[in-house]
């Protein structure tokens, strides 16, 4: 640190580690900048500030605790049928709807938490990827009540606050994702500032000395995995109330490797990574994918070994480590 | 007046590896023990063992008058039984007073809470820092734990352990790799430890051994060899053969 | 009656013998180095396409190519060892999977560049098609020659382990690297060869599944998926464990498909997760 921390007090140094800083804030300010640069983009932001949140929950738990996740899908697809389904019979009320999807995820979320929390390694990878097929499969089987590989048709959203209907232009669509984004940003910013926060950090840091200070790692981790699912469940919700519909590729394995991805190119671990990296991958898919998919996967199959051999914290550990070298240089 | 620690014919192998046998010993309340033995006489493991990072074959663990060798490892950090790590065991990225006030909310049982800021709770983070100043870590403890010098990390290993208001605490190693003159600072601020804390450590320099242990057990293959005031020790020619060979007559002496 | 039921297991058999050469080198390398490779189905897609085009664009005989597919995937797997992977053993499981899915889905991009997305065709020769009926039940005379193969293999395999210097090497790394290395085993040197071995067996299976399952860019992942599941099924570093988790995945595969179709893959990803909750350490695994 610098030497003017030396001389302030712990708190004081605690307080400034959770302050909101200039950046941050121009961060958010720069998300409204759409309506008005880009206003035929706002379907394609809302998808981004979506994707955004689910990066974030995936940031919870692999960023703060450690745990590699290959299905999380599972509860973005979770929320984004509960959501669909409430809607498609009759309860399409949009805020209720997100509850709800928030909450079936939560309820799965915390089922599974308990088998999550006592695996490690590959155990864990294979089993977080085991139930993420397991439901992709399963929703593909039930198709009377998801449509299958057809999607589920007919969802039709009521305005939000019997308001603001959803329009074509995404406008309604962007304003409430963003919403909803910051408002769980807020929550897991909170989180990560708190001794359970402090915990978790110490769980991924190091998960030997945790049982050797006392502390129960299986209870911190299944309690960050149900809120994680909680948000990737508010996430598929959103996705299904903007566009009105859900596929059965909510819950497959490329949205579990996309997210992950994501928030590594962003960096996992600040919070900000899986935003930074939903932008730059979805823009990036937007303007390159094309009608030959393949070879934007060439493309992300490149960027992973770059990252992996050369950025290990992402872009913005990149960043970072660029600004604290440009400023001991200064 | 019941021991603080005391274990009864601990067993344990790793395969064909007998690396304890019936391991018995006990603590006194505030007692100043030190466990000498060999490269691989299985002292890691003895600690591993009460611990419970480790599940003994056989044999029991009480700590007080109460038999611990079921619980797991964190509910004896719970009820008093604390360790140190012979190879630093931090965490990295932390600082030091990130990582001693974790340790403290752990205890306190705040861990729990994620909808306020660790500031908010200003009785834990000073009693942090009062641990961390205590071990000479204040000017450190808001650098990244990986930036700091060895020897710094190695106090913040007993700061940790302090945070969870040891009533055993058992150091491994606490100067391992640490240059000499830092090892003399280091083991003042173990002598300086309240004398409610009962406190084994491992440690190979005689020196120090001598001065801060009122007694001693020997430990070799997994057995305990004997155990005896610094002089009993110092005098035993068992001691001296495995420790020093037998072509090596000059004997273990006061440093 | 009983027909329906002998053929399903003998498919069943035969594909799990497949799913066997594809994983047997996953789960002897996961088990010596820890190292989550998920492109290990790359190499297999591999020995696919080079069976493929040697088969048709060189018109060469299927028996001939087989050997290419092996070789081939053995050196490109050591080359991305000995390059990439041997810089990853000591980092965290995210780096290798990070790693090695990136490596897969470039493998797979290439694969559909120079191949386009389609299956590709491969013509088996005359005496490899068709079946013979033994008690009114038929058996398809490739699938045969799958099984006979496996078994001829897993046999070299197990002979090579328990009768070998270097065999007794790479059972001493999988058993403790800690006391491999004391020992003053190579365990580097052993792991990129049992690496190499594995992929090309890998190789071999991809060019042996072509006229089981089909041969497209997306193999790299649909086969990954099964791979991992005999390997954590079957416990890490266990031939044996291989063996017997593939004989069950591949009969549970086949029966689940022919009995309850609508039910998919269900069935083998609920068998997966609850062994693993059962013993995560795998059937034959000890940690
Ligand atoms: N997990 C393990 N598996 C197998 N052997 C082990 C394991 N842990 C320790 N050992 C062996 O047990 C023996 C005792 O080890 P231990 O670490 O307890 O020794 P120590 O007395 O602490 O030695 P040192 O003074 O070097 O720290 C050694 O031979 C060691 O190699
Ligand atoms: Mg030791």
């Amino acid at each position: 640190m610098t030497a003017a921390a030396a001389a302030t007090s712990p708190h004081a140094w605690l307080q400034a580690q959770a302050r909101w800083n200039r950046t941050e804030i121009a961060f958010w300010l720069a998300t409204l900048l759409p309506f008005w640069l880009f206003p035929d983009y706002l379907v394609l932001a809302s998808q981004i500030a979506i994707t955004a949140l689910f990066a974030l929950s995936l940031d919870l738990i692999l960023g703060y605790a450690g745990i590699v996740s290959l299905g999380h899908a599972a509860f973005f697809g979770l929320g984004a049928y509960t959501a669909g389904l409430a809607a498609k019979y009759g309860w399409g009320e949009p805020l209720t709807g997100l509850m709800l999807g928030a909450l079936a995820a939560g309820i799965v979320g915390y089922a599974a938490s308990f088998i999550i929390a006592r695996f490690r390694h590959l155990a864990l990878i294979m089993i977080t990827l085991g139930m993420g097929l397991l439901l992709a499969e399963l929703a593909n089987s039930l198709h009377w009540l998801t449509g299958g590989t057809d999607g589920l048709q007919g969802v039709k959203m009521w305005p939000i606050f019997n308001k603001f209907r959803f329009d074509l232009y995404g406008t309604t669509a962007y304003s409430y994702s963003l919403i909803v984004l910051f408002l769980c940003f807020l929550v897991a910013r909170r989180i990560i500032n708190s001794p359970f926060g402090l915990s978790l950090r110490g769980i991924r840091e190091n998960p030997l000395r945790m049982p050797a200070l006392g502390a129960s790692s299986r209870a911190h981790l299944r309690k960050i995995y149900t809120i994680s699912a909680v948000l990737a469940g508010i996430a598929g919700a959103l996705l299904a109330q903007t566009t009105e519909t859900v596929s059965l590729e909510v819950l497959g394995f490329q949205r579990s490797a996309d997210v992950l991805v994501i928030l590594i190119l962003g960096g996992a671990g600040r919070l900000y990574g899986g935003l930074v990296g939903a932008i730059i991958f979805m823009v990036a898919r937007d303007q390159f994918s094309g009608n030959t998919p393949q070879f934007w996967y060439f493309w992300i199959g490149a960027l992973l070994i770059a990252v992996v051999m050369f950025l290990p914290n992402g872009i913005l550990g990149g960043l970072a480590k660029l600004s604290s070298a440009w400023r001991s240089r200064a | 007046m019941s021991a603080a620690l005391a274990t009864r014919g601990l067993d344990k192998r790793f395969g064909s590896l007998v690396v304890a046998r019936g391991i018995e010993f006990s603590l006194p309340l505030g007692a100043r023990y030190a466990l000498i033995g060999p490269n691989g006489a299985g002292k890691t493991t003895l600690i591993n063992l009460m611990t419970g990072m480790l599940r003994p074959d056989a044999g029991e663990i009480l700590l007080g008058d109460e038999p611990i060798a079921a619980l797991p490892p964190e509910r004896r950090v719970a009820r008093g039984l604390v360790r140190t790590f012979q190879i630093n065991t931090l965490f990295p990225h932390l600082t030091p007073l990130e990582a001693v006030t974790l340790a403290v909310c752990e205890r306190e049982g705040v861990a729990r809470t994620w909808w306020r800021r660790v500031s908010a709770y200003s009785g834990v983070v000073d009693e942090a820092h009062a641990i961390l100043s205590s071990l000479m870590l204040g000017a450190d403890c808001y650098r990244p734990t990986r930036e700091l010098p060895y020897g710094r990390q190695r106090l913040l290993e007993i700061a940790l352990a302090l945070a969870t208001r040891p009533k055993v605490l058992l150091l491994d190693e606490p100067a391992a790799g640490v240059p000499r003159d830092e090892s003399a600072e280091l083991f003042a601020a173990i002598a300086n430890l309240s004398r409610d804390i009962t406190v084994l450590f491992i440690e190979h320099d005689m020196n120090f051994v001598f001065r801060f242990a009122s007694r001693i057990i020997v430990m070799v293959g997994g057995r305990i060899l004997l155990e005896g005031t610094p002089e009993e020790v110092s005098a035993d020619p068992r001691v001296r053969e495995v420790y020093l060979g037998k072509s090596h007559r000059t004997g273990v002496h006061h440093g | 009656m009983i027909a329906p039921v002998i053929g399903v297991l003998f498919d069943g058999f035969a594909y799990g013998m497949l799913l066997f050469l594809l994983s047997v080198g996953l789960s002897v390398t996961l088990g010596m180095m820890n190292f989550v490779n998920l492109a290990h189905c790359a190499f297999a897609m591999l020995g696919g396409y080079v069976t493929v085009t040697l088969m048709n664009r060189l018109g060469w005989p299927f028996f001939a190519s087989l050997p290419f597919a092996f070789l081939l995937a053995a050196l490109v797997s050591v080359v991305f060892e000995r390059t990439l992977y041997r810089r990853l053993y000591r980092a965290s499981e995210l780096d290798q999977v990070l790693l090695t899915i990136g490596l897969a889905f470039v493998s797979v991009a290439a694969a559909a560049y120079v191949y386009g997305t389609v299956q590709q065709p491969v013509q088996m020769p005359s005496y490899l098609r068709g079946s013979v009926t033994v008690l009114g039940v038929s058996f398809g005379v490739y699938r045969l020659f799958l099984i006979g193969t496996a078994l001829a293999i897993t046999l070299l395999l197990v002979g090579a382990l328990e009768y070998t210097r270097f065999g007794a090497q790479v059972r001493a790394a999988v058993d403790n690297q800690r006391m491999a290395r004391g020992l003053g085993i190579n365990v580097e040197g052993a792991f990129a060869f049992t690496f190499a071995l594995g992929s090309g067996l890998a190789g071999l299976g991809g060019g042996l599944a072509i006229d089981i399952v089909g041969l497209d860019p997306s193999f790299a992942f649909t086969y990954l998926i099964y791979v991992l599941i005999v390997v954590s099924v079957g416990g890490l570093g266990s031939i044996g464990g291989s063996f017997a988790a593939a004989t069950l995945i591949g009969i549970s595969d086949v029966a689940g498909k022919y009995y309850v179709p609508e039910l998919g893959a269900f069935l083998i990803y609920l068998v997966m997760i609850v062994l693993l909750m059962w013993r995560p350490a795998g059937l034959f695994g000890r940690r």
